[in-house]
């Protein structure tokens, strides 16, 4: 058998053809417009604190806060098709994490309480998806959704009775995070340590998902049973997936108890797991940036919005997110980004193809 | 020793018995048509080989392994390969990704996270895309291919998977005679490696491409044999040939 698989030597023309110009300039061309767009909300969000007054501030750092959860579950619906209405567990269960080990051990130390926070996403994402995904045959999705918002749900129930936890109160007063014997309070340093951490979480994210995994997880969206035969173990693929989004959720849950001071059990229950999937419903799923602009926009008219419109302002919200479902499915990204684009492709870079060439 | 074996195997949904003890051997390098009247169990038999069904009775045996509680990736894994009777690739991913998924489906997950493999199995792709005369389309949505040609898309796929074994269900179906004709040709040079099961109801296209039949009928088998040999059966002749 020949080392290509397919019993036949490439022909010298496959090789003619794989360095012919067009096919370099199917690889290079396109997807201009994702980088313009993720730089332009970089720059934006980066002087933003500059311009802004000091309470808009605090709540911009909220917005990003929200846009690293909206990260999260665009990882597993947006490119994994796992419908998880219950994401809020994760991000709840670390704030309810992090906000003990500052009350009760006193530690808020930021390298102890964020690895913590994500640690916690993390383990819980995976107990629940080895309850929910990792049956011997695949499970539907119906189960996996009602079983996620199942346990978000009962999580929430679980904090409201529960006296150690606080019960309906939370955990209020919080001590702030501390960077060495600095104390990070709200304002534009709180805000920046965010932006750097949903930048870095962004850019590893986007790194996994231009990867062949990533090209492993579009299969798995598209046609789960399909890839299976193929030989992808494919409940593992979704375990690990779901676990990753788990931890995000996780670190993003963690920096919102020490943001807010306080945790309480909507953080956990099926109202913030709900308000996640509009974030990204809104801005497009299966982009990452579509994530972060339905997140920030849906925020930024709600702060508007009750403003100005003190007693209706909900209802014009609600009405505005149907008018964008109904005409752009795809959500607002779809405005700037077609469908080939959104998916992408996964070949090789022209270095890499340089190197494989005899 | 045969590649594949499947011997008594029986497929019962409720009160109606798809197959009953129906059996099939394959060799080496063997092309295999499956063939029998609509309802015969023709792909009750293809999904039990491929274990998209699980058999209530018989054993399969692959290459001296016993598969026949084997997932469908364990089967993959095992050198086993299918292409679905309604085509199943991906449509919004490009062909050149359709072709991709199914070469990486064997590296580890840190390869994939890394893409590590990805300039390896580069020539790997064009190959097959040029096999199968898809090379000029290789960045073009799969959403965007003629029935016929997301058929060869489909059976580049398959082939991907490196298989010893190929089991095709119904290859040619929906395609014009010229398609049907080319796509005999493209299978022709896959039989230096790999056995493949076909299930056909064009007679023709069976006649030219395989080497041995097997004739269901009523979830039994009633005759199996060399093309020559099912051609002069007469009790085959009987139940199918003359309707067909």
């Amino acid at each position: 058998m020949s080392s290509t698989g397919t019993g036949i030597q490439p022909p010298p023309r496959v090789i003619e053809a794989a360095r012919s110009p067009l096919m370099a300039s199917a690889f290079a061309g396109r997807k201009k417009v994702l980088p313009i767009l993720e730089l332009a909300l970089l720059i934006a969000a980066s002087i933003a604190p500059l311009v802004l007054r000091d309470y808009i501030t605090v709540y911009a750092t909220r917005v990003l806060i929200l846009c690293l959860f909206a990260l999260s579950f665009d990882l597993v619906w947006g490119y994994a098709g796992i419908l998880s209405l219950g994401q809020s567990l994760f991000f709840g269960m670390a704030g309810y994490g992090v906000a003990l080990l500052s009350r009760d051990f006193g530690v808020g130390s930021i390298f102890a309480v964020l690895p913590a926070g994500t640690l916690i996403g993390f383990v819980a994402a995976l107990l629940l998806a080895g309850f929910l995904l990792l049956g011997r045959h695949p499970s539907s999705v119906v189960f996996v959704s009602l079983g996620t918002m199942t346990g978000a749900y009962a999580a929430d129930r679980l904090a409201r009775g529960s006296h150690y936890l606080g019960g309906q109160n939370g955990i209020p007063s919080i001590q702030p995070m501390t960077i060495g014997s600095h104390e990070l309070s709200e304002g534009p340093g709180f805000y920046y340590l965010v932006l750097a951490i949903l930048v870095l979480i962004y850019l590893l994210s986007r790194f996994l998902l231009r990867s062949q995994f990533g090209l492993a997880l579009a299969g798995l969206r598209e046609n789960e049973q399909r890839i299976a035969f193929f030989g992808y173990k494919v409940q593992h693929l979704k375990a690990i997936i779901f676990a990753i989004s788990g931890a995000i959720a996780g670190t993003a849950g963690s920096l919102y108890a020490f943001h807010e001071g306080f945790v309480w059990t909507n953080m956990l229950g099926v109202v913030m797991s709900t308000q996640v999937v509009l974030y990204v419903l809104f801005g497009g799923s299966g982009t990452l940036i579509g994530a972060v602009i339905g997140t920030a926009i849906v925020e930024g008219l709600s702060f508007w919005l009750s403003d100005n419109y003190r007693d209706i302002w909900p209802i014009i919200l609600g009405v505005l997110l149907l008018l964008v479902i109904l005409f752009r499915p795809l959500g607002l990204i779809s405005l700037v980004l077609g469908e080939r684009d959104r998916v992408g492709h996964f070949g090789p870079s022209l270095k890499e193809k340089r190197n494989a060439a005899p | 020793m045969p590649l594949l074996e499947a011997a008594g195997i029986s497929k019962v949904f409720g009160k109606l018995t798809a197959l009953d003890g129906a059996a099939l051997t394959v060799g080496e390098r063997e092309f295999h048509g499956l063939i029998g009247p609509n309802g015969s169990g023709k792909s009750t038999l293809m999904k039990c080989l491929a274990g998209a069904l699980v058999p209530t009775r018989g054993k399969v045996t692959f290459i001296n392994t016993d598969v026949t509680s084997f997932t469908p990736p364990e089967r993959a894994r095992a050198g086993m390969s299918l292409k679905f009777q309604i085509t199943a690739v991906l449509p919004p991913l490009t062909l050149y990704d359709n072709i991709l998924l199914a070469l990486q489906a064997q590296s580890s997950l840190l390869d994939l996270a890394f893409s590590r493999t990805r300039g390896r199995l580069h020539e790997e792709v064009m190959t097959l895309l040029l096999q199968f005369r898809l090379a000029d389309r290789a960045f073009d949505a799969a959403a965007t291919l003629s029935h016929g040609q997301q058929q060869w898309l489909e059976i580049a796929m398959a082939l991907a998977c490196r298989p010893r074994l190929l089991l095709l269900d119904e290859p040619t179906g929906g395609m014009s005679l010229e398609e049907r004709r080319v796509t005999g040709e493209l299978l022709q040079p896959v039989k230096q490696h790999c056995s493949i099961v076909i299930v056909e109801h064009d007679l023709d296209f069976i006649r030219d491409i395989c080497d041995r039949l097997t004739v269901l009928d009523q979830g039994k088998v009633l005759a199996s044999g060399t093309v020559a040999e099912i051609q002069a059966n007469r009790s085959v002749q009987e139940i199918y040939l003359r309707r067909a």
